[in-house]
């Protein structure tokens, strides 16, 4: 485990940037982590990082499906938000731990 | 009388059904198991039969042959739980009363999930192989393709047996050097996964093998849709693979009436707590096997494993003790790879496959995460097994929990 310093503020994080004390996220540290990786959040974007961090809390799995039957917004705009791997950047984002993509 | 309820006579309720007989007394427990259909499927087999090395009779028996005397046994489609009331409501309008329910109802494919997968081209140029009807069109359709694309993909995970797409192309592989037409099939392996498996040793072992027998690997393909008339896979991000032969392994739900009883998740998956097996939702129902929410592989191994923890957790209910058992996640499986090898893994919830031998630390005979004739062995004994030792319950030479005894860090 190792530290990394965003926006000021001194998180923990592992090798590849995911946090790894989710109580530790803010939205500022959130802003900050989207702009590294080229995103400007938008409201939906939020929606979409509290449903993410509410379904972490209660142990349930991430799957990008579950994003797409949230009634936030469907596959096709998750892609749109989050370009390229988008579970992987909005759990980055959202400041949990990266979804171990169920086995 | 008191009764124990078991949905579904596949693996894991056949199972369930063998070890509690032997437990609870018959002058006072009734058990009774339902399922839809009276064939056994011996699904591990499926993957055997579009090479041509399965035909149907390897992989089916009835499955009363495999339930003990002293259990009813429904054929009837179950329509919902009522878990307030204790009470299952099957199609045909009965209501069976129940003290415990014990849920196996696995899970199953939904082609329907993802636009244009089951249109004009099904069964035609698109074969599943995780329905004995997929897998036998595809033996058919084999026995006169002359080659072309042939990609294999995944719509989402979580799968059935996460290894059984890799054993397809490793097969593939093996089947079109063996007819002398591999120069003229290009495979390909498209994932929504990041690499060949889920977990980091495991995936760079398999993804090597992979590249070594040519087999294009797509990482981070995510399906949204099949065009029939251009014969091309279009993912989320607007990628495109050309096909002329696609093996999908289409998007997993748990069946419809789990979701119908408001005991699911939003795949239909039953939740339960992953080391009890217990219920979310209700204290005298368990869990096991596919049907559940569970962080592990969907496969025989598990419900295997699952089962000793589910009868002890199961008879501690009954006999209002705290619960002495806990399920760790424990998988184990076979990969065939191809020209009489194979592969194994063992793993659990916390540990990713790691390399060494099995079940005996330094002797094996198995060798964990290689390549090796044994291990091939190790999977056609399987179905032996699995008809003789597995389905009755009976005690098998290895562990439900995993041991890191004779593995390497
Ligand atoms: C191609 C393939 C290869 C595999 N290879 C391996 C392997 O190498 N090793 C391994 O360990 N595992 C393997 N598996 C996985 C293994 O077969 C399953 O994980 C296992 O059979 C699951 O058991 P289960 O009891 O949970 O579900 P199942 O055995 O699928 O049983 C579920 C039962 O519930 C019944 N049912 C469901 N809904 C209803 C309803 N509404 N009303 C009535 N009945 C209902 C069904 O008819 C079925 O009989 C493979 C699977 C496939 C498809």
């Amino acid at each position: 485990m190792s530290q990394k310093v965003i926006a000021g503020v001194t998180v923990d994080v592992n090798e590849e940037g995911y946090f790894t004390n989710p109580a530790q996220w803010t939205k500022d540290l959130a802003l900050a982590i989207a702009a590294e990786e080229g995103i400007a959040l938008t409201d939906k974007h939020y929606a979409v990082l509290e449903f993410l961090r509410e379904r972490f809390s209660k142990g349930e799995a991430l799957t990008i499906r579950s994003v797409g039957n949230s009634g936030i917004i469907d596959i096709k705009g998750f892609y749109g938000l989050f370009p390229g791997a988008p579970m992987k950047k909005a759990a980055k984002i959202a400041g949990i731990p990266k979804p171990a993509s169920c086995v | 009388m008191k009764r124990l309820l078991i949905l579904g006579a596949g693996t894991g309720g056949t199972i369930m059904a063998n070890k509690m007989r032997k437990l609870l007394a018959r002058d006072e427990w009734e058990i009774t198991i339902v399922d839809q259909h009276k064939t056994h499927y011996y699904q591990p087999g499926f993957l055997f039969i579009p090479f041509g090395m399965y035909t149907r009779p390897d992989v089916v028996k009835p499955k009363t042959s495999f339930l003990p005397l002293g259990v009813e046994v429904i054929f009837q489609e179950i329509d919902r739980i009522d878990g307030a009331n204790n009470h299952v409501m099957l199609k045909d309008g009965i209501s069976l009363r129940y003290d415990y329910l014990i849920i196996a109802t696995g899970t199953r494919v939904v082609p329907e999930e993802t636009p244009g997968l089951k249109g004009p081209l099904w069964h035609k140029n698109i074969f599943d192989f995780y329905t004995i009807e997929g897998a036998t069109a595809l033996a058919d359709f084999f026995k006169t393709w002359p080659g072309g694309e042939l990609v294999l993909n995944i719509a989402d995970v979580p799968i059935k047996c996460p290894v059984a797409p890799l054993e397809f192309v490793m097969f593939a592989d093996a089947f079109f050097v063996e007819r002398g037409v591999r120069s003229k099939v290009n495979i390909s392996y498209a994932t929504p996964m990041s690499g060949a498996f889920t977990k980091p040793r495991a995936s760079k072992v398999l993804g090597a093998l992979l590249e070594e027998k040519n087999i294009n690997i797509i990482p981070d393909f995510y399906l949204e849709k099949v065009d029939n008339d251009r014969k091309m896979l279009v993912s989320y991000d607007d990628r495109e693979i050309p096909f002329d032969c696609l093996v999908t392994v289409p998007v997993h739900k748990g069946d419809a009436m789990i979701g119908r009883s408001g005991l699911g998740d939003e795949m239909d998956f039953a939740k339960a707590h992953k080391h009890t097996l217990q219920s979310d939702f209700f204290p005298n129902i368990f869990v096991i096997g596919d049907a559940g929410n569970f962080p592990t592989s969907k496969a025989g191994s598990v419900v295997h494993f699952q089962a000793d923890v589910l009868t002890e957790n199961l008879m501690c209910a009954i006999e209002n003790r705290p619960f002495t058992e806990s399920f760790d996640g424990h998988s184990n499986c076979y990969i065939e790879t191809g020209f009489g090898k194979g592969a194994l893994i063992d793993f659990n919830y916390d540990t990713e496959p790691l390399p060494g031998s099995f079940p005996f630390p330094g002797i094996g005979p198995f060798g964990l995460l290689k390549e090796t004739r044994m291990n091939h062995y190790g999977k056609l004994l399987f179905r032996w097994i699995y008809w003789h030792i597995l389905l009755k319950g009976k005690e098998m030479p290895i562990d439900s929990k995993m041991t890191m005894a004779g593995k390497k860090m």
